[in-house]
C-alpha cells in the first residue's frame, strides 16, 4: 500500500475503501517487518491496537464522522499511557506502567486515534539524537547511519519512514522541530498552554510542550484540532477557544509580513541551509507575502539560558526518581541513602546525570542569582524581542537546524550538541508556537528544514504559512528511498 | 570559571548522585564549559528586569475544594519496587 | 550571670478542607494506608497539581484573625530535598511571596498583654507519614497524609519563656478553632509546631546562636522542650562552650533533645518557583469578601462577655478558650437565660459531666439547658433539682420541664400546699415553736427541714420562711 495522510486514510475509512482493523493490520505489519532496521519503537501495543481499531470500526459503522477514527498513531515515551509501558528511554522508567492516561491519550482515544505503541527518544527528552536512548539507537530513515534528531527521534523517523501517518513528540528546546527537519516531516510545536501537559512526564515545566508529527500542513491542522484546548488538570493549560485550524488553511497569504532575523543565518549555518531559507522567502514572496530582514541580537543568548532554566527545572522533576514508589530500585542497599545515591546513579545515564548536576548548580545557594535568577530575567528580554518583531511581522521565517542530520557519535562533547538547538530553543523560552516544514534535500540527501515562527496562539496564521509555503515550494512529504519490506 | 571537586562532590550530594573519580572529573570539566558558557549571560545588563517564570501570564487558577474517590491502593502500589501491608518498602533510615 | 530566653515557633495547622491541596483525595484522618492516594499526590511521572481556593480562602483568613497583610502578589515555590515521606522530593511551599506577611497576636505575660510579631503565613502541602520497623530494618511509607494542605505560621522571636509559648500556641489554637479551618488536633498531628530558641545574657541586644527543636506533640511538650533546651543552652554557656546551630528532636519521653546531624545535609533547599502552578492574585475584593465573612473571635466574644454580660475575667477567659463551650453559652443566652447563671453551669457542673461521661459534645441543645435555668430563676426548681435534669438529659435528652415533672423535682410554690405542710410541722411539734419564740433561731432551721422531709425537697425554702414568719406572728 502507498502512504497515505491522515486526510486521506479518513476517506477510505469513511468510504467504506478500508476498514480501521484493516488499515492497523497493515501498519502493524510493516513494524514488525522495518522496525527491525529502523527503530523507532521502545513498545509496540498490538492487542490494544487491535481492539482500539475495532472499536473504531463499530463507532465509523454507526456513522460516527471524526477525522481521526480509526487512524493510527505513534506516541512518544514520555506520555503517559493507561497500563502501556511509558519509559522516558530510562533504565530509571523501564518498567513504569502508569495507571493513567495523559489528556492527550484521553483526546485521542475519545478521537477515535488507534495507538500502535511508544517511540524511542532521548533519555527524559534530553538531546539532539535519540542516542541517549537507554534501549536503542533509532535511524534516520533517509540515512541510515545519520542520527534521527531529538529528542523526538522515534516519532520523527516513524513518521519518515510510514510506520504511522502522524505521531505525537514532545518539545522543550526543539525536540520536535529539529528532528521533524533531520527526517523530513512536517513538525508542529504549538504555543506553551494550547496542549495540555498533563501526563507528559516532565522535563522542563515552563518550556515543555506537546506537538506532532505528520506528513503535510494540513494533517498537522487536523491533528491540532484533535489535541489542543484548556485542561483543567493542567494549571497552566490556557482558557483559550480552539478554532477549526484547518478553516481557511489554503486562504493564501497574500500581504502576511515576514521577517527574516540576521542572527539565524550567521556563522555556523550550513549553506544549503541558508540558500533554502532564502529560497523559501522567495516562495513566500511569489504567494504574495512581503519579506524583509529584521533583528533579533538577542538570539545568542537564548542558548545559556535554555540550559540553565531546562536544567534547573529538570534537577527538580527528576528528583522523584529515588527508587521508592516506582521505576528502578539498585538492589542490596543496607540504608536509605545508599538506596537513593546508588539508584539514581545506575537509573540515569551521563547526559540525564549531567543536566541535574547543572541545575542542582545553577539553583544551589550562592549561585541563584547569577545563573537561574539571570536566566529568567534573559528570557524575559527574550521575550520582548519577539514582541517587538511581530508588531511589525505576522511570521519569522529562520532555518530550524543550522545544519541537516549528522552520523551517529560525530558530536560527542556537549558544547557542540547544545549549538546545534541554537535555531529553537529561543522559541521555547519566549513560548511561541513554530513549525518545521520540510525544504528539500541536501546534496547528501538529507532533508532540509525552514522553521516558521508566529506569536502566541496564532497557530491558524503559521499553519496557513507553512501550508502556503508546502504548496508553493512543491517540496512535499520527502520520502526516503529506503524503503524495506514495504 | 572553575568548577572545584568540592563544587562537584557538593552538587552531587544534593543530588544524591554518586560519581566515582573518572566520572567525577568529566564532570568538572563538562560543568566547567557548561558554565564557561553560560557566562556569556553577564554580557546582558539585567538590573531591574523582572524574571519571567511562566511565559503566559496567567493567574489565579484553582480547583474547588470537592474531593472524589481516590485510586485503589493495588493500583497505586503496583509500581512499587517492594511493598509490604499496603505500604511502599524502603531501607531504614539513618537518624 | 542572668539569663534571657528568646523563642520563635513555627506552627503548622493542617487545613480543615475536603480535598487535599493539589488533587481531590480525602484529607480524612485515620484511613487504611495509602487508600487515599492517587497519581498527583504521589508525584507519579507526569501529574500536575492545581491549587484548591479553598487553601488560600483559609489563610487569608488565618491572617486576617492575626493582624497580617495580604500579599497582592503571591507565588508558590518548590523546597528541594530527599525524604521518602516526599514522594515528588520536593515540596511545594511558598518561599518570598507567601499569602499573609506582618501580623501580630497579642497575649496575656506577667507583665501584662504583649504584642507578639507574626513573620508570616504561607500555604504548603504535608508529607506522609513513615513508620519504622525496626525489627526488619525497614521503613514503611504511607502517603495518606501527602498534600493534606497546611499552613504554616512563623513568629518573630519575641517570646521570653515557655510559659508565653503556651499561651500563644493556645491563643492560636483558639482562633484557628473560631475560624473552623483547622480540628488543630494534636493527637492527630493536625497542629504542630517547631521552637527556634535561644539564650543570651540579660540586657545583652544581639541574639545567641539558636537551635530548632522538632517533633514537639503538644502544648506541654513544648513547655517542656523548651525549659530543656534553655537550660542546656545556658549550662553550655556557663561551661565557656558555645551553642551549635542545629536541628534537634525533641524526645519527649526521655525529655531530653537530640541533634538530627543526618537528616539533610547542609539546608540548601534550592527554592525556585513552582512551574508548574500560577502565581496567587489576591485584590481587594477577595480580601473584603473574607473580611465580612469572618466569625467573632476569642478576643472579642471575651470583651463582650465582660462589658456586656458583667462576668469576670476569669470566668469570661474560660468560657471563651473553647469554641464549643462559648458557641454553646452564646446560645444558651440567646435562648433567654441569664449569663451570670449559664456561665456558672458551662464553667462548673458541665464541664465536670463530660467528664465524668467520657465525652465532648454536650448531649443536649442549648435551648434545654437555658429552660432548665430559666425554671431555676422562676423557683420551679431547685438548683439541686437542676442538677438532677441536667445529668438526666445527659443520658436521655429531652425536654427538662417533662424530666422535672417525671421525676417530681418541680419545686412546690402553691401557698396553700405550703402551708399544709408547715401547719402540721407546727402542730407536731411545739416544743420547737416554743423555743423559736423565745428567741432560739435553730429551731427556725429545724421546722423547715421537717417541712422539706414532708414536702419530699421540693417545697420552696423560701415560702416556707415566710409562712413559718406570719403564723409565729399570729399566734
Amino acid at each position: 500500500m502507498k502512504d497515505f495522510t491522515v486526510r486521506e486514510l479518513g476517506r477510505l475509512l469513511h468510504g467504506r475503501e478500508l476498514s480501521a482493523l484493516e488499515l492497523t493490520k497493515i501498519y502493524l505489519d510493516r513494524i514488525a517487518k522495518t522496525d527491525a532496521v529502523i527503530e523507532s519503537f521502545i513498545t509496540v501495543c498490538e492487542e490494544q491496537a487491535i481492539k482500539a481499531a475495532q472499536a473504531a470500526d463499530k463507532r465509523i459503522a454507526s456513522g460516527e464522522k471524526g477525522a481521526l477514527l480509526g487512524i493510527p498513531v505513534g506516541i512518544k515515551d514520555n506520555i503517559c499511557t493507561s497500563g502501556v509501558k511509558t519509559t522516558c528511554a530510562s533504565k530509571m522508567l523501564s518498567n513504569f506502567v502508569p495507571p493513567y492516561d495523559a489528556t492527550v491519550i484521553k483526546k485521542l482515544g475519545q478521537a477515535g486515534a488507534v495507538m500502535l505503541g511508544k517511540l524511542n527518544m532521548d533519555e527524559f527528552a534530553m538531546g539532539s539524537s535519540t542516542e541517549k536512548s537507554y534501549f536503542k539507537k533509532t535511524k534516520n530513515p533517509h540515512l541510515l547511519n545519520c542520527v534521527p534528531g531529538g529528542s523526538s527521534g522515534g516519532s520523527a523517523a516513524c513518521v519518515s519512514a510510514g510506520l504511522a501517518p502522524f505521531a505525537l513528540g514532545s518539545d522543550t528546546g526543539g525536540s520536535i522541530r529539529q528532528p521533524a527537519s533531520f527526517c523530513g516531516t512536517v513538525g508542529l510545536k504549538p504555543t506553551y498552554g494550547l496542549v495540555s501537559r498533563y501526563g507528559l512526564v516532565a522535563f522542563a515545566s515552563s518550556l515543555d510542550q506537546i506537538g506532532c508529527f505528520t506528513r503535510d500542513v494540513y494533517d498537522c491542522a487536523i491533528v491540532l484540532n484533535h489535541i489542543a484546548g484548556h485542561d483543567a488538570m493542567d494549571s497552566t493549560s490556557a482558557p483559550f477557544i480552539v478554532p477549526d485550524y484547518t478553516n481557511g488553511l489554503t486562504d493564501g497569504i497574500s500581504g502576511k509580513r515576514i521577517g527574516i532575523p540576521k542572527q539565524y543565518l550567521e556563522s555556523g549555518i550550513q549553506p544549503e541551509v541558508r540558500e533554502a531559507v532564502n529560497k523559501a522567502a522567495e516562495y513566500f514572496e511569489k504567494a504574495g507575502a512581503v519579506c524583509e530582514e529584521c533583528s533579533l541580537p538577542l538570539t545568542k543568548y537564548a542558548l545559556p539560558a535554555y540550559y540553565l532554566i531546562s536544567s534547573a527545572e529538570a534537577s527538580s522533576n527528576l528528583a522523584r526518581f529515588d527508587g521508592v514508589k516506582y521505576g528502578f530500585r539498585a538492589e542490596n542497599c543496607s540504608n536509605l541513602s545508599e538506596m537513593y545515591e546508588t539508584t539514581r546513579s545506575l537509573g540515569f545515564g551521563e547526559e540525564v546525570k549531567r543536566r541535574i548536576m547543572l541545575g542542582t548548580y545553577a539553583l544551589s545557594s550562592g549561585y541563584y542569582d547569577a545563573y537561574y535568577k539571570k536566566a529568567q530575567q534573559v528570557r524575559t528580554l527574550i521575550q520582548r524581542e519577539f514582541a517587538d518583531n511581530f508588531k511589525r511581522f505576522d511570521i519569522l521565517l529562520t532555518p530550524t537546524t543550522p545544519t541537516t542530520a549528522f552520523e551517529f557519535g560525530e558530536k560527542a562533547d556537549p558544547v557542540s550538541m547544545y549549538m546545534g538547538d541554537i535555531c529553537t530553543v529561543a522559541i521555547n523560552i519566549a513560548g511561541l508556537p513554530a513549525i518545521n516544514v520540510p525544504a528539500g534535500l541536501d546534496s547528501r540527501g538529507k532533508p532540509v528544514g525552514i522553521q516558521l515562527i508566529a506569536p502566541p496562539f496564532c497557530e491558524q496564521s503559521l499553519l496557513k504559512c507553512a501550508y502556503a509555503y508546502e504548496q508553493t515550494a512543491g517540496f512535499g512529504f520527502l520520502q526516503p528511498e529506503f524503503k524495506e519490506g514495504i | 570559571m572553575r568548577i572545584t571537586t568540592e563544587q562537584v562532590r557538593y552538587v552531587a550530594a544534593l543530588s544524591k548522585l554518586k560519581l566515582n573519580e573518572k566520572e567525577q572529573q568529566r564532570m568538572i570539566e563538562d560543568m566547567a564549559s557548561i558554565i564557561a558558557f553560560a557566562d556569556q549571560l553577564n554580557e546582558l545588563e539585567t538590573g531591574e528586569i523582572k524574571p519571567t517564570a511562566q511565559t503566559l501570564g496567567l493567574f489565579n487558577v484553582f480547583r474547588e475544594d470537592e474531593s472524589a474517590p481516590s485510586y485503589e491502593r493495588e493500583v497505586m502500589l503496583a509500581n512499587a519496587p517492594e511493598k509490604d501491608d499496603g505500604c511502599y518498602l524502603v531501607p531504614k533510615l539513618i537518624e | 550571670m542572668r539569663y534571657e530566653t528568646v523563642i520563635g515557633l513555627e506552627i503548622h495547622a493542617e487545613l480543615a478542607t475536603k480535598s487535599k491541596i493539589y488533587c481531590s483525595c480525602s484529607t480524612e484522618f485515620g484511613a487504611a494506608p495509602n487508600t487515599h492516594t492517587c497519581p498527583i499526590c504521589t508525584g507519579m511521572p507526569g501529574t500536575l497539581p492545581v491549587l484548591n481556593k479553598k487553601v488560600v480562602d483559609y489563610a487569608v483568613m488565618a491572617g486576617l484573625a492575626m493582624n497580617c497583610s495580604i500579599t497582592e502578589y503571591g507565588k508558590q515555590d518548590r523546597k528541594n530535598y530527599f525524604y521518602p515521606d516526599l514522594p515528588k522530593s520536593y515540596q511545594t511551599s511558598q518561599f518570598d511571596q507567601p499569602v499573609c506577611q506582618n501580623g501580630y497576636l497579642e497575649i496575656a505575660s506577667e507583665n501584662g498583654p504583649k504584642k507578639i510579631g507574626i513573620t508570616r503565613i504561607h500555604i504548603e502541602e504535608d508529607a506522609g507519614k513513615l513508620i519504622h520497623d525496626d525489627l526488619r530494618g525497614y521503613t514503611l511509607v504511607d502517603y495518606n497524609r501527602c498534600g493534606v494542605p497546611l499552613i504554616e505560621i512563623v513568629t518573630e522571636p519575641d517570646l521570653r519563656s515557655a510559659k508565653e509559648a503556651k499561651c500563644f500556641l493556645e491563643t492560636v489554637k483558639s482562633i484557628l478553632e473560631y475560624l473552623e479551618i483547622s480540628d488543630c488536633k494534636m493527637q492527630e498531628g493536625s497542629l504542630r509546631c517547631d521552637v527556634n530558641i535561644s539564650v543570651r545574657p540579660a540586657g545583652q541586644q544581639q541574639l545567641g546562636v539558636r537551635t530548632e527543636m522538632k517533633n514537639i506533640n503538644s502544648f506541654s511538650a513544648a513547655v517542656r522542650a523548651i525549659e530543656s533546651e534553655s537550660e542546656r543552652q545556658i549550662d553550655l554557656l556557663e561551661a565557656g562552650k558555645t551553642v551549635i546551630r542545629a536541628t534537634r528532636r525533641w524526645d519527649d519521653v526521655k525529655n531530653q533533645s537530640f541533634d538530627m546531624r543526618s537528616k539533610e545535609q547542609a539546608h540548601d533547599y534550592r527554592y525556585f518557583p513552582e512551574p508548574d502552578l500560577v502565581p496567587i492574585v489576591i485584590d481587594r475584593q477577595w480580601v473584603s469578601r473574607i473580611k465580612n465573612s469572618l466569625p467573632e473571635l476569642p478576643d472579642s466574644r471575651k470583651k463582650k462577655y465582660l462589658s456586656k454580660y458583667g462576668l469576670s475575667d476569669a470566668d469570661a477567659a474560660q468560657l471563651v478558650s473553647s469554641k464549643k463551650i462559648s458557641d454553646y453559652f452564646e446560645d444558651t443566652v440567646g435562648n433567654g437565660a441569664s449569663p451570670k447563671l449559664a456561665a456558672n453551669w458551662l464553667i462548673g457542673e458541665i464541664p465536670k459531666l463530660l467528664r465524668k461521661k467520657g465525652t465532648e459534645e454536650i448531649p443536649f441543645c442549648a435551648e434545654y439547658l437555658a429552660k432548665t435555668i430559666q425554671m431555676t430563676e422562676k423557683g420551679s426548681l431547685s438548683s439541686s433539682a437542676a442538677k438532677a435534669v441536667i445529668e438526666e438529659m445527659f443520658d436521655r435528652p429531652r425536654d427538662p420541664e417533662n424530666i422535672a415533672k417525671e421525676k417530681g423535682l418541680l419545686q412546690i410554690n402553691d401557698e396553700a400546699a405550703v402551708m399544709a405542710f408547715v401547719e402540721k410541722v407546727i402542730e407536731e411539734n411545739p416544743q420547737a415553736v416554743k423555743e423559736i419564740k423565745s428567741g432560739k433561731d435553730k429551731a427556725v432551721g429545724f421546722i423547715v427541714g421537717q417541712v422539706m422531709r414532708y414536702s419530699k425537697g421540693r417545697a420552696n425554702p423560701q415560702l416556707i420562711n415566710k409562712l413559718l414568719k406570719d403564723i409565729l406572728a399570729e399566734k
